[in-house]
């Protein structure tokens, strides 16, 4: 196996994100991701709507330039350690292939049927796209965190509301899943 | 020097994502229809790794560099808003295939569309900020 080439096995990478965790708490910080979104919400000016938004964001730079690195970790992964497909169990890449005409799995790293940039002109990518999100930032502030937050550090940390989150998480994905889409993309 | 820790720890976290395939919309996909263990064998090792790594800090009460307590703060008490929230949450992160780490990581990776996605992300946000106090906790 090349390990900086192929795409790392789930016992390389959980440790791995645990060990970001660790190094986080170790510079003081913690690990959660969509604080971020709060905090450029407040540097746009969104207290004068909300007093949700009116915090010194000065103290989040941190989590910002945490941002800026995982922009940086990507690019640097995409480009220099990756052939840039994804290939999943076989029966799930037919399924969708044939269920929902994404034919894409093992070809690409993101199905072009909805990430392709010319796709954004078709309007019900883009409404997937911009409700896909919004969905993920509205829920995650409402249950306070998202899956690094929750599922990996306050999990880790035993917090029972993290247990009642990370259920929402998976109930919520299994509904879009299994009775969404086939209403969504037939 | 504090900034470039924290770039470098970013750094690391989306190489990471991207290399575990934890930023493609396809893992996902698989996950919830529970098509490969590779998902949950990433947060399930982790996790695994992190409750351990927690309890000796506890244990032995290490501190953060500086000396200060490292963040560990327990999360307010609720069910409501942890319940309907991770519901909202989980139906965005199929949909869209990205949570919010993972979305600056394609950014990086050089997916444009993906500003769609956080777009919608902060608006989100945004309206969950608007309506806080008419909503159940």
């Amino acid at each position: 196996m090349n390990l900086l080439y192929d795409p790392w096995p789930w016992y390389v990478a959980g440790p791995l994100i645990a060990l970001t965790m660790f190094l986080l708490l170790l510079v003081g910080k913690k690990f959660g991701m969509s604080s971020n979104l709060s905090t450029i919400c407040s540097i746009g000016g969104a207290g004068k709507y909300s007093d949700f938004f009116k915090f010194d964001w000065r103290a989040y730079r941190w989590n910002l330039v945490v941002v800026l690195g995982a922009v940086i970790g990507g690019f640097i992964a995409s480009k220099y350690m990756s052939d840039n497909t994804v290939t999943i169990n076989p029966d799930i890449a037919q399924e969708l292939s044939e269920d929902y005409g994404i034919n894409s799995a093992g070809q690409a790293y993101l199905p072009p049927e909805l990430f392709a940039s010319q796709q954004l002109t078709d309007p019900f990518v883009f409404a997937i796209l911009i409700i896909g999100g919004f969905l993920v930032g509205f829920g995650a502030r409402y249950a306070g965190g998202c899956t690094s937050g929750h599922a990996i550090s306050g999990l880790s940390n035993l917090q029972l509301p993290s247990l009642i989150a990370v259920i929402g998480f998976f109930i919520g994905g299994l509904v879009m899943i299994h009775l969404l889409f086939p209403l969504i993309f037939s | 020097m504090k900034y470039l820790s924290y770039l470098t720890i970013g750094i690391f976290f989306g190489i990471i994502m991207y290399k575990s395939e934890a930023a493609s919309w396809f893992r996902i996909y698989e996950m919830f229809q529970f098509g490969s263990f590779h998902m949950y064998g990433i947060i399930g090792s982790a996790l695994v790794l992190g409750v351990i790594g927690i309890q000796l800090i506890k244990k032995f009460n290490i501190k953060a560099i500086g000396g200060k307590e490292m963040n560990l703060h327990p999360k307010e008490k609720g069910v409501t808003n942890y319940l309907v929230g991770g519901i909202i949450f989980g139906l965005g992160w199929a949909l869209a295939g990205a949570c919010p780490g993972p979305m600056y990581v394609l950014l990086g990776a050089g997916f444009p569309s993906i500003l769609v996605v956080i777009g919608g992300a902060l608006l989100g946000t945004f309206v969950y900020g608007l309506l806080k106090d008419k909503l159940p906790h």
